[in-house]
Parts: C-alpha cells; structure tokens; sequence
C-alpha cells in the first residue's frame, strides 16, 4: 500500500446536506454527470480504506469498483439518513471483506516476535519503554503516520482485519465476529494479539530515548 | 499477579469487564510494577495511534485516485444498466 490514508491528500469535504439531496436525486434520475461526480468525489477515499484491508492493489480497485457498483443498484434503498460517505464507507467495508473471502488464504506469519516475552517466573524478559510522545503529538508527525499505516499493513491478514474491524471501523465485538465468520471469543484473543504486535511494530520508531 | 497474567487481562482492564476482585489484583500490581504500567500505557496509545491515523472518514480525498479506475467503474455502470 502506498501510504495513501484519510488524511493525506488535498481536496474538499463533502457537501451541505441540500446538495447531498440535489446529488441523490440526479443519482436516482441515472443522470451520468452525477454518477462520474459521485465516483470522483468518494473513490480515492474508498480505494484508501480498501488498500487498508487488502494487501494486492488490484484487489483494492476490484473492491472499490464492487462497492461502487452495488452502491449504485442500492441508490433506491438508501434512506439519506447518514451522509453518502458514510453509506459508501460501509459498502466498500463490506465489499473487501467480501474480497478477502473470496480469496485463497495464503499462510500467515508469525507475530509471535512481536508480542512481549516473559521469564518462567512470569516476569516480562525486557522492561516496557515508555514513548517519547503521546499519541495526540506523535500522529501528527508524517513520518509516523506512514510507520503506523506500514505496521497495519505488516501484520498477518487474519489480525489485521480483526484490528480494523474493532479500531478503526469501530464495530462491536459480535459484529465483528460475524463479518469474519468467527467466535467473539477469538475476535477478542485475536484483536488483543493485533495490537500488541503493532505495538510491537511502532515502538522502535517511538520509543524514547535513553537520557 | 505475574506480568503475565497482567498482560493477560489487560484488555478486560481497559474494557471495565475485569471483575473484582481480579481487578484489586491487577491494580495492585500497576502500584508495585511500573514496566506493566508503561506497556498498559503503550497498549493503550497503539489504539488511539492507529485511530488517530486511519479513522477520518470525512478527511480530505487522496489525490492519487487512478483515473482508469474511475473510468472502468462508470463503464462497468453503463454496462450493467444495459444488462
């Protein structure tokens, strides 16, 4: 994936609330105009969720244009009450998991290096290391930025998924479990690994410095 | 309570789940280890970091949208409205 996250980029937001209706009435007329505006204004933010869940750029664009594509059949259906973007965030979600399904799994490496270690007695074998910056300050740096979003990419597709599902996208544990075809319970096993393997991942780059 | 377990139970923690009288447990091992304190606060700052830099769904556009696909997204519309 090439670094290409929400908040990277130039471009404008998304319009009032009378322009989503004027657009969603154009759509539902199936003027073309409306339809390229549409896909010009929403796929470079769908393509980057999509790179997020998968790994191969092709499957990401093959993802987008699904989710376009099944957006447009359910134009009629859509209620209005939350805003395009939000309705084609959901889409495109659902259009790489779907992806990703259809895939054949390939093996996963191990995160196990990553995770801490700790002595017979129970122990940790190496001290934590606190950071140099919270997270606020640390995010606004580009470089870490682009450390974080390689980490997510880096981790085994299995966990990855679980961590955007949970982290990012925000889904419950039991939806989650669903959209994976998993128990809750390795939803839970599963995301707690994840993030101590970017936490793994990230604390190098982060770590503060010996005085 | 070893490292651990207190690593173990960590999510439980954060989640307000963790039963007492477990909890007292955990809590006073944060009192007597401070590098579980450091990797609960780490934990902790991996989430809000991963948010912090994925999760802006209103953020601005990318800029390196490849026009191919948008082409063959409205062609692949065309197509199926002729189907």
């Amino acid at each position: 994936m090439s670094g290409t996250g929400a908040s990277t980029g130039g471009g404008g937001r998304e319009g009032s609330g009378r322009d989503e209706t004027a657009r969603l009435a154009r759509l539902r007329a199936g003027e073309d105009e409306a339809f390229e505006e549409l896909v010009r204004a929403h796929s470079g933010r769908m393509l980057a969720v999509a790179r997020r869940f998968l790994a191969s750029e092709e499957d990401a664009r093959d993802a987008v244009q699904d989710a376009f594509l099944s957006a447009f059949r359910s134009l009629d259906g859509f209620q209005g009450g939350s805003l395009l973007s939000t309705w084609l965030h959901r889409i495109v979600v659902n259009a790489a998991l779907m992806k990703l399904r259809t895939r054949r799994r390939k093996p996963e490496q191990s995160i196990e290096e990553l995770l801490p270690g700790f002595l017979e007695d129970g122990h940790m074998e190496r001290p934590a290391v606190e950071w140099e910056k919270g997270a606020d300050v640390l995010a606004e740096r580009e470089e870490v930025r682009t450390r974080v979003r390689a980490s997510i990419e880096q981790l085994p597709e299995s966990y990855r998924t679980v961590l955007l599902l949970r982290d990012i996208e925000e889904l419950d544990t039991e939806e989650t479990a669903r959209l994976m075809g998993i128990s809750s319970n390795a939803v839970k096993t599963r995301l707690h690994r994840a993030r101590q393997a970017l936490r793994g991942l990230i604390e190098p780059h982060v770590r503060r410095s010996a005085p | 309570m070893t490292c651990r377990e207190f690593v173990d139970f960590l999510v439980e923690y954060l989640e307000g789940t963790l039963p007492e009288p477990r909890r007292e447990t955990f809590e006073g091992h944060m009192h007597e280890c401070p590098s579980c304190v450091t990797y609960l606060d780490t934990y902790r700052e991996t989430v809000r970091l991963g948010k912090a830099v994925c999760a802006d769904p209103e953020g601005p556009v990318p800029e390196d949208v490849p026009d191919p696909l948008v082409r063959a997204i409205l062609a692949a519309r065309r197509g199926s409205d002729a189907d």
